[in-house]
């Protein structure tokens, strides 16, 4: 493991350097995920590694690509997914139009879950999802809507698991190892680089889907996040966190009601 | 290997466990009416779909409160905090909690190792690591590092573990400070800071 002030270091040359600002990400993963990109390429001395940092910005964009944690899953917590299906979409489904926004998307999983729910809820076609990420590498894989084959059992299940009542095979092409999603999936999607920690509000959406993003920030990071998505979000729309994440000590609770157990709050003012 | 039983100036007691190791804490648990100024940090091995009944369990049995742990939670004495499936979990500088879904360790996650290593890293010689049963290595490097920041390191005697691979493992591998049965466990737990 690197030493703390090693990881200062670090995060002040960064900052210097490209204008990144890893400052407010919680040390505790930092640390590991930087001490795994070091071991992992074979780096002897700290040093080394940080004056590659510093002098090879190819090098740098592989650094930040391998310290954010891009772990996702298709309809990870199906109980999620069934509050969603059963709860919102009716309630989305009244607007001509539908604005999401799935931010810190990853490799999309996430994004193709929520869509085909869309079009069983017939849905899909009034709708435009805007999925963003700060790695630019990951959302290549997401644009393609190619994933591992090995994961579809799991995911089959997950899908079952909250209320899925269709094939989940024929949403995707088997090959080669591969599961290829449907292209019309993907028709309403866009896909950007967006940093949560910089970049501003770009749209307003009816919901907005951050899960398992904002535990690699701090609470001020969070605070400034949360409102971000505040200043994004529509009177009546839905905020949607991971299942250990909250907005409650982010922003004025009376702005928003909780639905049911799960990590959705409606924006009421 | 026995050193003398007195633990003091410790500030977190972080038990790891796998299959078996409910049953230890089921005993252990419901006897502790208090911690003298620390508290308990509880990372098993748990299907990746228990949202809640572990811990609904736990808070059913033991007398002490069990905080439900959420990101960036404060770590305070006098508490009961169980690892959520499905997420790592990590300890900040600032006694707070954090969860991480980086891929699994040792098959796991939440994975023994990394919140052991992560604890060693914020709480030093304050920490005490107490590995209980189970059939996987998981928890032998986090015991190591433990040891290796001044913390005192733990292992449920293998021979009363319903799973006797993983602390078996420990032994073969660190120099426990300890190791000992259930109601050895239950004593050393109370005796802390005493
Ligand atoms: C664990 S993944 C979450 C994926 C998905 N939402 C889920 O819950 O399964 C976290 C994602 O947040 C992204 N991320 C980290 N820092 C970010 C930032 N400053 N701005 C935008 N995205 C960020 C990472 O690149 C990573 O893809």
């Amino acid at each position: 493991m690197i030493e703390d002030i090693e990881l200062e270091t670090l995060i002040n040359d960064v900052y210097e350097y490209y204008g990144f600002d890893f400052g407010s990400y919680s040390r505790a993963s930092l640390k590991r995920r930087v001490s795994r990109v070091i071991a992992l390429d074979g780096f002897k001395h700290f040093h080394e590694f940080l004056s590659k940092v510093r002098y090879d910005p190819e090098y740098y964009k592989r650094m930040v690509d391998e310290i954010t944690v891009n772990v996702t899953e298709m309809f990870r917590d199906p109980a999620f997914y069934t509050v969603v299906r059963n709860e919102i979409l009716p309630l989305l489904g009244t607007k001509p139009f539908i604005r999401l926004w799935h931010a810190g998307c990853s490799t999309g999983e996430e994004v193709y879950s929520m869509a085909i729910m869309l079009k069983e809820a017939g849905l899909l076609h009034k709708c435009l999802i805007y999925a963003t990420d700060i790695n630019a590498t990951v959302l290549e894989t997401a644009k393609q809507g190619i994933f591992p084959l090995r994961m579809m059992k799991e995911y089959s299940e997950n899908y079952r698991d909250a209320g899925g009542q269709e094939d989940f095979s024929s949403y995707y092409i088997a090959n080669y190892g591969i599961a290829k999603f449907n292209e019309e999936l993907a028709q309403k999607m866009v896909f950007s680089q967006h940093n949560l920690v910089s970049d501003t509000s770009f749209n307003e959406f009816d919901m907005i889907l951050c899960r398992n993003v904002l535990i690699y920030f701090d609470n001020n990071l969070q605070k400034r996040v949360i409102n971000l998505f505040d200043e994004s979000l529509a009177v009546l729309g839905f905020l949607a966190l991971g299942t250990k994440e909250t907005i409650k000590y982010s922003i004025a609770m009376d702005k928003y009601k909780q639905l049911d157990k799960e990590k959705i709050w409606r924006k009421v003012k | 290997m026995e050193k003398s039983k007195i633990i003091s100036g410790c500030k977190v007691v972080i038990i790891g466990g796998s299959a078996g190791s409910l049953n230890a804490l089921m005993q252990i648990l419901p006897e502790i009416s208090k911690l003298n100024g620390f508290a308990i940090v509880i990372v098993l091995h748990r299907k990746s779909t228990d949202d809640q009944t572990l811990e609904e369990l736990l808070a059913l049995k033991a007398s002490i409160a069990v905080k439900p742990v959420e990101d960036k939670v404060v770590l305070k004495p006098g508490f009961i905090y169980v690892a959520p499936s499905n997420y790592h979990l990590l300890f900040e500088k600032n006694e707070t909690l954090s969860l991480d879904t980086s891929e699994k360790v040792n098959y796991s996650r939440p994975s023994i190792d990394v919140s052991f290593e992560s604890a060693a890293e914020v709480y030093g010689q304050t920490l005490v690591g107490i590995l209980l049963s189970g059939s996987n290595s998981d928890g032998t490097n986090g015991l190591k590092a433990i040891k290796a920041s001044g913390g005192t390191i733990v292992v449920q005697d293998p021979d009363f573990a319903d799973m006797s691979f993983m602390p078996n493992n420990a032994i073969q591998n660190t120099t426990p400070d300890f190791v000992l049965n259930n109601s050895e466990l239950l004593e050393l737990i109370i005796s802390i800071n005493n």
